[in-house]
């Protein structure tokens, strides 16, 4: 029986969804190892502390609060030592954090710190007493790999939307933590840019509607912005053709080389199904295409297909999906 | 400035692949092999870096077998001024063992900058330039997808989760690039030339323990084969009625 230690990322003062898949998976992660307590790191600027509770919905047994003036923007350096001088001193078996932006950053500098092994972007896991065995994507999704992690602790990212928030209530005892302090030159945030509100992030949507070169033009675009609309909480993606010709912004490309996605449904509008392209969303659970040439490869994926011209299907669409979602 | 690119050898991204019999490794026969997409990325900013400057020296590592110092003379054929090889059977699924081989080798390297692509094609991990960063104690971004390094300072843009992040750092520092810094350059004729003449040198790496092997590896479950339900306008009433009642994701 051995503790879990997990990472609960957070972001303007407010826990993110991927801190509770990621206490999720600490706690099927200690109770498949007989039980342990699972343990969350709660960092960030003053009254964070006031939200720990939301992890022990989740299963969390205790919440170590470290709240500091210096955790408002994401104080890479800081967050690391804290965490990693938390996963030193506890005797954990695992250190569980998200496959994020902020996860990717710190996974790799915990597990250097306190020279043990990290599994990234991890979809599934198995525990035994001296090893753990977990599932990995890679080859941009086209390999599933099972690798082992010997010793302890491990670090393990979890893969966003790959375990699915689970509540589990327990106690969230709070203690408070004091930060360490980052030894040596940091990295300055300068500045921080807010993308487009109103619309959620393409890793987290559960309905994602993406548009390529089958638009034909950038201002077509308000088309796909209004079917998103219209299925009420939908992400707005692109094909790297579309971000490279400057549609759409980088930070939009679904893809090998861009966001990789697997939501419940999505929408390939005008888009051909270039291998780079199906990399990145091969995985959804629902693929719905529209597309004028009825051998484009995107047909070969998609669950539903209609032949035809997008420009012209959309606005229909986009009228019946509204039609059909009256009253919610 | 003097500037350390890490790469790696991964397969070209758009192959099918095979298991190989094994069970856990992919079937490299027919496959074609080259510098990793990031990589090549990291590659061409160094070499703009240089460019602008002025001058300076751009120095390509590679940990492997033999057949990285094919993908060392690609980057020495771009403009990389000379190459080293850590020297392995292969490079282990342990990011943090081959971080500590390279960080070992570039300690003492006097670099200002050591750029990383942000993950490899076939691991998708992007642990190891992050990780050499914490051994070597200097400053990192974590995927830039903007670069620039002015008065011996540099600044950086890192996508976030629907926003992004506007960074500054001084050197030395381990940034990993994210792809939009920068287009690799095809080689020219006489730079391929010129590569064959440039140092490459190979020396044994110091992996250390191996704590993360692969047990097994395989294929994803094939998607259903597609399935067209109409043509047109007129098939979204047929679209809306699968969405609500076999999918029910309306």
């Amino acid at each position: 029986m051995a503790n879990v230690l997990v990472f609960a990322e957070t972001r303007n003062g407010t826990i993110r969804k991927i801190a509770f898949e990621a206490v999720t998976a600490a706690r099927q992660l200690a109770d498949a190892t007989g039980g342990g307590e699972v343990h969350a790191l709660l960092a960030g600027p003053s009254g964070i502390g006031a939200n720990a509770s939301q992890l022990g919905t989740f299963g969390a047994d205790v919440v170590f609060v470290c709240e500091s003036a210096d955790f408002a923007g994401y104080a890479r350096e800081s967050i690391a030592a804290t965490l990693a001088d938390r996963a030193k001193s506890g005797g954990y078996r695992a250190v569980v954090l998200g496959f994020s932006a902020q996860g990717r950053d710190l996974g790799p500098r915990v597990a250097a710190r306190i020279d043990v092994p990290i599994a990234s972007d991890v979809t599934e896991f198995a525990a035994s007493a001296d090893s753990i065995t977990v599932k990995h994507p890679g080859y941009a999704n086209k390999v599933i790999m099972t690798l082992v992690i010997s010793g302890a602790p491990v670090v393990i990212s979890v893969r966003p939307s790959a375990f699915t928030a689970v509540e589990s209530p327990r106690g969230a005892r709070v203690e408070l933590l004091q930060a360490t302090p980052a030894q040596g030159a940091t990295v300055t945030v300068t500045e921080v840019k807010e993308g487009a509100k109103g619309r959620p992030d393409l890793g987290e949507a559960a309905i994602i509607v993406s548009g390529g070169r089958g638009l034909k033009a950038p201002e077509n675009f308000k088309l796909v912005e209004d079917l998103a609309d219209a299925f009420g909480n939908a992400a707005v993606g692109a094909t790297r053709a579309v971000t490279d010709d400057g549609w759409r912004p980088h930070s939009d490309q679904i893809g090998q080389t861009g966001r990789q996605v697997s939501p419940q449904l999505y929408v390939a509008l005008g888009i051909s199904g270039a291998i780079q392209h199906l990399a990145g969303m091969r995985t959804s659970r629902t693929i719905v295409a529209i597309n004028k040439d009825k051998e484009a490869p995107i047909f070969k994926v998609a669950d539903y297909g209609i032949v035809g011209d997008v420009l012209e299907i959309l606005p229909v669409l986009t009228a019946a999906v509204k039609e059909a979602r009256k009253g919610h | 400035m003097k500037i350390a690119v890490c790469i790696k050898r991964t397969p070209d991204s758009e192959s099918r692949f095979k298991i190989a019999a094994s069970g856990a490794a992919i079937d490299e026969t027919g496959l074609k092999f080259d510098i990793d997409d990031f990589a090549g990325y990291a590659v061409e900013a160094a070499l703009q870096l240089n460019e602008k400057a002025g001058g300076g020296e751009t120095v390509v590592y590679a940990v492997g077998p033999d057949n990285v110092q094919e993908t060392l003379r690609k980057a020495m054929s771009m403009g990389a001024d000379r190459a080293v090889q850590l020297k392995a059977d292969a490079v282990p699924p342990d990011g943090i063992a081959v971080a500590k081989a390279l960080a070992a080798e570039l300690k003492d390297g006097g670099y200002d900058l050591v750029l990383f692509g942000k993950h490899a094609f076939d691991s998708s991990a992007g642990v190891v330039g992050t990780a050499v960063a914490e051994l070597l104690g200097v400053p990192c971004i974590t995927a830039a997808s903007e670069l620039k390094v002015e008065n011996g300072a540099g600044s950086a843009r890192r996508e976030l989760e629907g926003a992004a992040e506007i960074l500054s750092f001084p050197l030395p520092a381990v940034v990993t690039i994210d792809e939009g810094v920068a287009r690799p350059r095809y080689p020219s004729l006489k730079g391929i030339m010129a590569a064959k003449k440039k140092p490459l040198e190979s020396k044994p790496a110091q992996l250390g323990t191996v704590r993360v092997t692969v047990q097994k590896m395989e294929l994803p479950p094939e998607r259903p084969a597609g399935r067209i339900i109409g043509e047109g306008s007129a098939a979204v009433p047929e679209l809306v009625k699968l969405l609500q009642n076999e999918a029910k994701v309306l």
